[in-house]
C-alpha cells in the first residue's frame, strides 16, 4: 500500500512544477466557447425567439431539447466532463513503451503496468484539478447566467459525480486498450488520430447528441463514447429523466466492466506475444 | 564585376521553391501508407464538420436572422475556410513548427548563413502535401453548394466571372493575412526560447474566422468584431472572399465595399508588420549554445 502511495506522491509533485503555464493554458481553452456562444445565438435567433419573455405568449426555441442558454451551459459542462475523461498521451505512451522495450520493466518488477498507469493518471488528474479549479471557477462564475435552472438537486449531483468518475475510468481503460494494440502493430499513431476524431464527434464534445436525427441518435446512444462527454453534461442539465437515471448508470457501469476486461485480456495476451531482446 | 555575374549569384526564388516542393513530395511518398492515412483523417474531419452543419440546417434556415447565410451559401463559406486553411496548413504550418524547433536547437544559424532571404527560406522549406486533400474536399463542398445555388427554384444564382476573379484574389489575400499572423506568432519563439503552444494559440485565434462575421455584430460581440477586423484582421480572411462569391446580401451596400477595400489594406499592412516583427526577432536571436 505504501508503495502505491509513493507512486501517487511522486507523480503529483512531477505535475505541479509548471502550474502558472498550466492555469493560463486552461483559461485559453475556454476561448472557443466564445465563438460557440455567438454561433448558437445566431442559430437560435434565425429560428425564432432566443429567450421567452415573461408575460408574453412567445416560447423560446429549443433544439434537441436545449434552449440557447442550456446549449451554452452544455458546452461548459462538457469541458468538465472532458477534464475527467480525456487521457492525453496514454495510448501513445503505452505503444511507445512496447516499441522501445521499456515495458520489460513491468514484467520483471512486482508492479502491475495497468495499476501503475492508473495511479499515475489519477495523480495527474488531481494535480490538474488543483490548478485548473481556479480558471474553471472563474469562467463558470462569469457564465452563471447560462445555467437557467441553477444548481441541480442533490441526487442529480451525486449521479453527475458518479458519471464523471466512471467517465474517467472508461476513458482510461478504453485508451489503455487501444495502446495495447501496440503489441500487434508497431505504429498506432494514425489509428489513434482516427479514434480521436470519432470520439470528438460521437462523445458529444462537438454538439449535444440529442441534435442527431432519430435513427442515428439511437445508434450513437448505444455506443460507449457518450459517457466521455455527453452523458455527464446531460445529467447535470437534467436531460436524463429521473426514472431512467438508475438504468443508464447501470449500463455505464457495465461498459466500464467491459473495458476493464478488454484491457486486461489485451495486456495478458500481448505480454504472451511479446518478446524482449537485449537490455 | 559585371551585371550578369551578380545576377547569377542571386538565387532564383521560384526554382528554389519548386525544389522544396519536390523534396517534400519525395519525403511524403516515402511513407505512403502514412500519407494516405493522413489524407483519410483530414477528410474524416471534414465530413464531421459537414455533418455538424447539416444538422444545424435541419433546425435553422440561416445562420443569423436576416443575414442571408442560408444552407448553400454557408457551405460556400465553409468551402472558402477549407481552401484557406488547407493552403496555410500545407505551406506554412509545418515550417512554422520547424522554425520554433530551429531556434531551440540553434539550427537557425545555418539558415542565416544561406545566401537567400531568411524569411523565404524558413517559410517554404517544407510542404505538407497531405493537407491539400482538404483543398480537394473544399472543392467538392464548393461544387455541391454552387450547384445548389444555380438550380434553386427562387432566384438561382451563378457567380459572374468578375466575382470569381475577385474571389480568387481575396482568397490569396486571406492566405497572406494568415501567413503573416503565423510568422508573427512563430517569431515570438525567438524571444520566448520555445513556443510549444504555438499551434494552440493559432487554433484559438483562427477559430474566430470560421463563421460569418454578422454573428459577432450585436451586444458584447461588437468589441470582438472590431478587434478581429481592425487589430488582428482574421475575421476578414474568410468573410471577404466568401461574401464576394456567395452574396448573402444583394444588392451590395457601400459598407460591404469598404470592407473589401479594408481587406486589401489589411493584407498589405499585415505583410509589412510580419516582415518587421520577423526582422526584429532575428536581430535579437542569440543562437543556442552547442
Amino acid at each position: 500500500m505504501s508503495l502505491w502511495w509513493t507512486i501517487l506522491q511522486t507523480a503529483l509533485e512531477e505535475r505541479l512544477v509548471y502550474r502558472g503555464d498550466f492555469a493560463l493554458g486552461t483559461l485559453m481553452r475556454f476561448l472557443p466557447i466564445i465563438t460557440q456562444i455567438f454561433l448558437w445565438y445566431a442559430i437560435f435567433d434565425s429560428i425564432g425567439a432566443v429567450e421567452s419573455k415573461p408575460g408574453s405568449e412567445i416560447q423560446a426555441v429549443q433544439i434537441g431539447g436545449f434552449g440557447f442558454r442550456e446549449m451554452v451551459a452544455y458546452y461548459l459542462v462538457t469541458m468538465i466532463a472532458r477534464a475527467f475523461s480525456s487521457m492525453p498521451g496514454l495510448a501513445s505512451g503505452i505503444a511507445l513503451q512496447i516499441r522501445d522495450g521499456e515495458i520489460k520493466r513491468y514484467l520483471i518488477q512486482p508492479i502491475d503496468l495497468i495499476g501503475f498507469l492508473l495511479l499515475n493518471r489519477i495523480a495527474h488528474k488531481l494535480a490538474y484539478y488543483a490548478v485548473a479549479i481556479a480558471p474553471f471557477a472563474l469562467v463558470f462564475f462569469l457564465c452563471r447566467d447560462y445555467f437557467v435552472d441553477g444548481w441541480p438537486p442533490i441526487h442529480v449531483l451525486v449521479a453527475f459525480t458518479a458519471s464523471l468518475v466512471m467517465g474517467f475510468l472508461i476513458g482510461f481503460f478504453l485508451e489503455a486498450a487501444i495502446g495495447m494494440i501496440g503489441f500487434w502493430f508497431l505504429e498506432v499513431s494514425s489509428l489513434l488520430f482516427v479514434y480521436m476524431l470519432f470520439s470528438f464527434f460521437l462523445s458529444g464534445h462537438m454538439f449535444p447528441l440529442s441534435l442527431l436525427p432519430d435513427g442515428i441518435e439511437s445508434f450513437v446512444n448505444f455506443l460507449p463514447f457518450k459517457y466521455l462527454a455527453y452523458f455527464p453534461a446531460a445529467i447535470f442539465l437534467g436531460k436524463i429523466p429521473a426514472e431512467e437515471l438508475p438504468t443508464e448508470m447501470a449500463i455505464e457501469a457495465l461498459w466500464l466492466a467491459f473495458f476493464i476486461i478488454v484491457c486486461r485480456t489485451a495486456y495478458a495476451r500481448g505480454v504472451n506475444r511479446y518478446s524482449g531482446y537485449g537490455g | 564585376m559585371n551585371a550578369s555575374s551578380t545576377e547569377s549569384v542571386r538565387p532564383n526564388y521560384w526554382k528554389v521553391f519548386l525544389t522544396f516542393a519536390r523534396n517534400s513530395l519525395v519525403r511524403d511518398m516515402t511513407f505512403r501508407v502514412n500519407f494516405f492515412l493522413q489524407c483519410i483523417s483530414s477528410v474524416g474531419w471534414t465530413l464531421m464538420n459537414v455533418g455538424f452543419y447539416l444538422i444545424i440546417f435541419q433546425y435553422a434556415d440561416t445562420i443569423g436572422e436576416g443575414s442571408g447565410w442560408d444552407r448553400d451559401r454557408f457551405f460556400l463559406f465553409i468551402a472558402t475556410t477549407w481552401f484557406i486553411n488547407s493552403l496555410v496548413q500545407a505551406f506554412f504550418m509545418p515550417n512554422a513548427q520547424e522554425f520554433s524547433e530551429l531556434i531551440r536547437t540553434g539550427g537557425l544559424d545555418f539558415a542565416l548563413l544561406k545566401p537567400i532571404d531568411t524569411q523565404f527560406l524558413i517559410s517554404f522549406r517544407r510542404i505538407d502535401w497531405s493537407a491539400l486533400s482538404n483543398f480537394l474536399a473544399g472543392m467538392v463542398i464548393a461544387g455541391v453548394s454552387l450547384h445548389g445555388l444555380a438550380t434553386q427554384e427562387t432566384d438561382p444564382m451563378i457567380p459572374s466571372l468578375g466575382s470569381v476573379v475577385l474571389y480568387l484574389v481575396f482568397v490569396a489575400c486571406g492566405v497572406t493575412i494568415m501567413y503573416s499572423l503565423m510568422i508573427c506568432l512563430s517569431a515570438t519563439s525567438i524571444w520566448l526560447g520555445r513556443n510549444q503552444t504555438l499551434y494552440n494559440f493559432w487554433f484559438y485565434i483562427t477559430n474566430f474566422s470560421r463563421y460569418p462575421m454578422e454573428i459577432y455584430n450585436h451586444g458584447l460581440g461588437k468589441p470582438l468584431y472590431g478587434f478581429f477586423t481592425f487589430v488582428i484582421p482574421v475575421l476578414l480572411v474568410v468573410n471577404v472572399p466568401a461574401r464576394l462569391i456567395a452574396k448573402p446580401v444583394s444588392p451590395r451596400t457601400g459598407a460591404e465595399w469598404m470592407l473589401v477595400g479594408w481587406a486589401l489594406v489589411a493584407t498589405v499592412l499585415s505583410v509589412c508588420v510580419s516582415r518587421w516583427v520577423f526582422g526584429r526577432a532575428l536581430s535579437s536571436y542569440r543562437s543556442a549554445s552547442s
